[in-house]
């Protein structure tokens, strides 16, 4: 490089050039700029965050100034564990992001056993777009279309059938599996690619029956599939409130709680959010033995 | 393989069924934007709807606000997303891991778990109040990753000798950037910047929590009419408005940067 130097059309007179050497030669310069900016901004306005929830949720309301109280104390975990209004909604949060979880992979195995055994390449990848597509629909559109279909009063379900499941835990439930379909089918197809049609062929040969073929070879092989999708179904549901407050009439489940805390009681409602934080951070530690986190 | 042709048409009449199931709620909302009366059964055909909404003040304000949420956040998560991705593929160090975690945990933790956290932070340990700022920052935190997984996607199917070919030829780092590295990623980075708008414009639990009361965006109008019969028909309109503004980034971002593209980040 030095024999151009002086000429002044060489690179070594653009301005930056000083600066790209200098990078050049010193990679954690370059690294730490990389990272800076992203790192500052996850660390300091995401973790940063959650810490606080964290901290608040030791906290308590004093209930005659309704003021925070800045002292550290279990109280409100206690309360959580202890008082039987709190206990039953956890155990009917639990209950709902369960039967949503059972749902899902009732409704998903099909589909994704025809999306990977049976249809042709074209078709399958259409399909898949097909599957995908409505997740990016709306949130907030999807359970308002949920309520148009539900509605005990002029709804469309009433109409067209004479009944309808109304607004309650029953919708609830019918809604939350309707939107996390999609998480739950995407998992199980990858799953189902992966698993070679002779396995399934050398169970036909023994004699196996359909039922017996799903039951003995293919469920097993799948479990980290089924897992991968139950972290987004289990999930999901845990912290939901939005469905709840536009189907569920007067159900309460954690995320209800924790927003109708939120003004009130911002310590109570910390905790209550801890709650599915710590739930799903103990179910996503057990299952990573599994293989399921690279089922995502 | 061989399945008994029962079988094969069972399991095609089943994804059928599911396939009617998932796109049948979305199609009905569609249906009552042109609905001539304003309860939930279809009775006859309206185009009356439509210019009645986005007449709306109410309706032009949310959008207006959905779409500069949307734009800010995803041109801020552009940014932070390649610093992560190129320093997370280019470098082996001490936390790398910990980096994909923190990209990743915003969007894999209950949306009202982000809210509260978000809000408590802002309002009780910064003391900044809620707004357009605010409303940014906490939608940024959760596009970062789908712009991270497709440009780090992208990296890794790239060959690395092309950027130290042109150092060879005497570039500099933001030559090499701007005629190397940039072109090869458009596609990636614009795929990634549709599925950030298409992110932000939808959400609706974290921006409850962070928006403060003086901003509305589009899908917080929806929720505040819900219950409201009376409204119903400007609201029809308001979520065909947002299903397609969110479907159409989604649906390009797939067609440019593949199928795979969508499916962590959602």
């Amino acid at each position: 490089m030095s024999t151009y130097e002086g000429s002044p059309a060489s690179p070594a007179r653009l301005p930056g050039r000083g600066l790209s050497r200098f990078l050049h030669r010193h990679r954690n310069v370059r690294l730490v700029a990389l990272l800076v900016a992203p790192m500052t901004w996850l660390v300091l306005a995401y973790l940063g965050s959650l810490a606080a929830l964290l901290i608040t949720s030791f906290y308590s309301v004093d209930s005659f100034t309704t003021k925070m109280v800045k002292e550290f104390g279990l109280g409100n975990y206690r309360d959580i564990l202890s008082e039987s209004v709190f206990r039953r909604v956890t155990l009917r949060t639990v209950g709902v992001a369960a039967a949503v979880t059972v749902v899902d992979l009732v409704l998903a195995l099909p589909i994704a056993f025809y999306l990977a055994k049976v249809a042709s390449a074209r078709v399958r990848r259409a399909l898949i777009v097909a599957t995908t597509i409505p997740l990016w629909a709306s949130y907030i559109v999807k359970a308002y279309a949920w309520r148009t279909f539900l509605d005990p009063v002029g709804g469309l379900m009433k109409k067209l059938f004479g009944a309808s499941p109304g607004f309650g835990l029953t919708s609830i439930v019918i809604v939350l599996a309707y939107l996390w379909l999609p998480f739950a089918i995407l998992p199980i197809y990858a799953g189902l690619e992966r698993l070679p049609d002779s396995l399934l062929e050398a169970s036909a040969d023994l004699g196996g029956r359909a039922g017996a073929t799903v039951r003995r070879v293919i469920v097993p092989i799948l479990t980290p599939a089924f897992i991968a999708a139950t972290i987004f179904t289990f999930s999901l549901s845990l912290g939901d409130y939005i469905t709840v407050d536009i189907v569920g009439g007067k159900t309460q489940l954690i995320g209800s709680v924790i927003y109708d805390n939120f003004g009130p009681n911002p310590p109570l409602a910390a905790a209550f959010a801890v709650v599915p934080f710590i739930a799903m951070v103990i179910y996503i530690s057990l299952i990573r033995r599994s293989g399921a986190l690279e089922n995502l | 393989m061989y399945l008994s042709s029962l079988t094969r048409r069972l399991l095609g009449a089943a994804t059928a069924v599911v396939l009617t199931f998932l796109y049948a709620p979305i199609l009905y909302v569609f249906l009552l934007s042109f609905n001539r009366s304003k309860s939930v059964i279809f009775s006859g055909f309206t185009l009356h709807w439509w210019p009645d909404a986005f007449g709306d003040g109410e309706v032009r304000t949310a959008l207006w606000g959905s779409v500069k949420t949307a734009t800010v956040a995803t041109i801020l998560a552009l940014v932070l997303g390649s610093l992560a991705s190129f320093a997370v593929h280019r470098f082996r160090f001490f936390g790398r891991e910990a980096v994909s975690f923190a990209v990743i945990l915003p969007i894999a933790l209950p949306g009202i778990v982000t809210g509260i956290a978000l809000n408590s932070a802002f309002r009780q340990v910064l003391g900044i109040r809620l707004g357009f700022k605010t409303l940014v920052i906490a939608h940024t935190t959760f596009c970062i990753v789908v712009v991270y997984n497709n440009v780090l996607a992208r990296l890794r199917r790239l060959p690395g000798n092309l950027e130290e070919a042109s150092a060879d030829l005497g570039a500099g780092a933001g030559q090499t950037f701007w005629y190397v590295t940039f072109p090869l990623l458009r596609s990636a980075l614009f795929a990634g910047g549709l599925l950030a708008f298409a992110l932000s414009f939808d959400e609706i639990v974290v921006t409850t929590f962070t928006a403060g009361a003086g901003f509305t965006t589009l899908p917080q109008f929806i929720l505040g009419k819900v219950t409201r019969p009376n409204e119903l028909p400007v609201v029809n309109v308001v979520a065909v408005t947002v299903v397609l503004l969110s479907i159409i980034p989604a649906y390009v971002a797939q067609r440019i940067a593949g199928e795979g593209s969508l499916r962590a980040s959602k």
